[in-house]
C-alpha cells in the first residue's frame, strides 16, 4: 500500500519499520466510534445496512461452503466432545472398511430423509407452516454468542422475529434476514428469554440460556409463581408471544432435571435440558404465515407440500 | 498493483471468515473454532510489521464482525485484531533484532507469536464485551473458550502459517519491505 513508500525513511537500524502512531491512533478511532453507533443504535443501528450487505455477499458463499463440506463431515458431528468421537472412532473401525464408505454415504441421506419427515411431523403436530431450512454456519465461541445462519432467507418467506424448530422442539428464533439466509438466536444464547409453561401445572416461567452448547448446554427457568415448585421431569413448552412473534406457542423446549430454591431468592430456579441436540442441528423450520409464497415448498400444517 | 495486492489480501482475509463459520465447526471443541482470520493477520504481522497489520487486522475484525450469523457489537473484533495486529508485529521487530537484519522468524518465534496473538485477540474481545454489557457468557467460561481458542490456533499454525506467510511474502517481496 501507499503506506510503504512514506515510511521507507523510518526504517530502523534493524531493518524494522516502526509503526506509525496516526494509523494506529485513526484504527482505534474507527473502533471506537463503530462500536459507539452499534451500541446506542440497538435495533435501528447504523450498522445494520452493512450487515445486511455482508450477509447478502457472503450468504451464498456460506451455503456453497456447506453444501460442499456436508457429504464429508456431517453436521451431526458438530460441537461433538472428544469422547463421543472417540466413540464414534472405536465403532466405525469395528466396521468393514469397504462397507464403511457405503454406509457414510447412503446413512447421510437417509438421515437427511429421517429429519425431512420429522420436520413434517412436527409441522402436523404443532399445526404451523414450516420453511424448511438447513444450517449453513454456526458462530465460534470465541464470540459468545449462539448463532447460526440458515439458508433460507427474505426469498422464502422467512422475516425476523419467526420461530424457529426442528422435529424435536423449539431451536430460536430470527433476528436477521437477507435474501437468502437468516441469521437465528438460539435459545441458549445468554440473551435469549423464552416464555415457557411447565408440566401438568401449566404455571408459566421464564427461561434464559446459559450462553453454552454441546452436552452441557442448559436453559435456567424462573418461575413467575413463587409458591409453585417444579417437580423434575416436568415437560416444558413454549408460553408464546402475543401474535406468535417472536415465539408461536406449544412448542416442546425441554424438561426439568434439577430444581434450586435458595433462602436468599424467594423464586425456585429450575435447569432445563433442552430437547433439541444443538450439537447436531442440520434440517429446521421457520414458523411462517400458511399463505406464504417463497422460492421453496412448504411443509403445511395439514402434513401436505406446496 | 497495490490494489490489487490489498484485493488479494482482502479476499485471503474473506476466505478465512467463510471456512470459520462453514467448516471449521464441523471440528469445534466446545464449539471453539480455530481463529483462522486471527492467523492470517498474524501472518501479516510476520511478514509485513505491525502498521500493515494493524490495517489489516482492521479489515478482517470488520469481516468477523459484520458476517452471519455475527450479532455482537460491531467493532469489538475489528478492535481485537487491530490490536493483534500491531502486537504481533512488534513482536516481529523483536525477533529480527535477535536473528538479524530483516529475518523471518523462527518456528518456535511464529508458535509463541500466534500463543500470544490468540490469547490477547479473544481477550480485548471479552473485556470490551464486558464494557458494553454485550457478554453472553460467564467469566469462568470465557476463559475456558480463550484458552481453548489459543489450543486451537497453535495446533492450526504449521498448516496455516507458513502458507499465508509465503503468500504475503510474494505479494510484498522481502528486499522492498527490509532494506537492512
Amino acid at each position: 500500500m501507499g503506506l510503504r513508500r512514506s515510511g521507507l525513511d523510518r526504517e530502523r537500524r534493524d531493518g524494522v519499520r516502526r509503526p506509525r502512531l496516526s494509523v494506529l491512533a485513526a484504527l482505534l478511532l474507527a473502533c471506537a466510534v463503530l462500536m459507539a453507533l452499534d451500541y446506542r443504535g440497538g435495533q435501528s443501528s447504523p450498522v445494520e445496512p452493512a450487515r445486511r450487505v455482508m450477509g447478502e455477499a457472503l450468504g451464498p458463499v456460506e451455503s456453497a461452503t456447506a453444501s460442499g463440506v456436508r457429504p464429508f463431515a456431517g453436521l451431526s458431528e458438530l460441537f461433538r466432545s472428544r469422547d463421543s468421537l472417540r466413540d464414534e472412532v472405536d465403532r466405525l473401525e469395528q466396521e468393514n472398511a469397504d462397507l464403511r464408505s457405503k454406509v457414510a454415504a447412503s446413512g447421510f441421506d437417509r438421515s437427511r430423509l429421517e429429519q425431512l419427515e420429522g420436520l413434517t411431523r412436527a409441522a402436523t403436530t404443532w399445526g404451523y407452516a414450516l420453511a424448511p431450512a438447513r444450517v449453513i454456519a454456526l458462530g465460534p465461541s470465541q464470540s459468545f454468542k449462539r448463532t447460526v445462519t440458515i439458508d433460507a432467507g427474505t426469498d422464502a418467506g422467512v422475516r425476523p422475529d419467526q420461530t424457529v424448530l426442528c422435529s424435536d422442539g423449539l431451536v430460536g428464533r430470527v433476528i436477521r434476514a437477507t435474501r437468502t439466509t437468516a441469521t437465528v438466536l438460539l435459545i441458549l444464547d445468554g440473551e435469549s428469554v423464552v416464555g415457557g409453561r411447565i408440566g401438568v401445572s401449566r404455571e408459566l416461567g421464564f427461561l434464559r440460556g446459559r450462553g453454552e452448547v454441546g452436552e452441557a448446554g442448559r436453559l435456567d427457568l424462573e418461575l413467575v409463581d413463587h409458591a409453585v415448585t417444579p417437580s423434575e421431569g416436568d415437560a416444558v413448552v413454549s408460553w408464546g408471544s402475543e401474535g406468535g412473534a417472536p415465539y408461536v406457542e406449544r412448542i416442546p423446549i425441554g424438561r426439568v432435571t434439577e430444581v434450586y430454591s435458595s433462602p436468599r431468592e424467594t423464586a425456585k430456579r429450575a435447569v432445563i435440558e433442552p430437547y433439541v441436540d444443538f450439537s447436531a442441528l442440520d434440517v429446521v423450520g421457520v414458523v411462517v404465515p400458511d399463505d406464504t409464497e417463497g422460492d421453496r415448498s412448504l411443509v403445511r400444517a395439514d402434513g401436505g407440500v406446496r | 498493483m497495490t490494489a490489487l495486492r490489498a484485493v488479494l489480501a482482502l479476499a485471503m482475509v474473506s476466505v478465512a471468515v467463510v471456512l470459520q463459520v462453514s467448516l471449521f465447526p464441523h471440528f469445534a471443541w466446545e464449539g471453539v473454532v480455530p481463529n483462522l482470520a486471527l492467523l492470517v493477520v498474524v501472518a501479516a504481522a510476520l511478514t509485513r510489521g505491525p502498521e500493515f497489520a494493524a490495517v489489516l487486522g482492521f479489515a478482517a475484525g470488520l469481516f468477523v464482525d459484520l458476517a452471519p450469523p455475527a450479532d455482537h457489537i460491531a467493532g469489538r473484533w475489528a478492535l481485537a485484531l487491530v490490536v493483534v495486529g500491531y502486537v504481533a508485529g512488534r513482536i516481529r521487530s523483536d525477533i529480527s533484532t535477535d536473528t538479524g537484519a530483516g529475518g523471518r522468524p523462527g518456528a518456535t518465534a511464529v508458535v509463541i507469536a500466534v500463543a500470544a496473538s490468540s490469547f490477547i485477540g479473544t481477550s480485548v474481545f471479552a473485556l470490551s464485551g464486558l464494557l458494553l454489557d454485550d457478554v453472553g457468557a460467564s467469566v469462568g467460561q470465557m476463559l475456558q473458550v480463550i484458552l481453548i481458542a489459543v489450543v486451537w490456533d497453535v495446533l492450526l499454525t504449521p498448516l496455516v502459517l507458513p502458507l499465508v506467510m509465503a503468500v504475503f511474502g510474494r505479494l510484498w517481496p522481502p528486499q522492498r519491505v527490509a532494506v537492512a
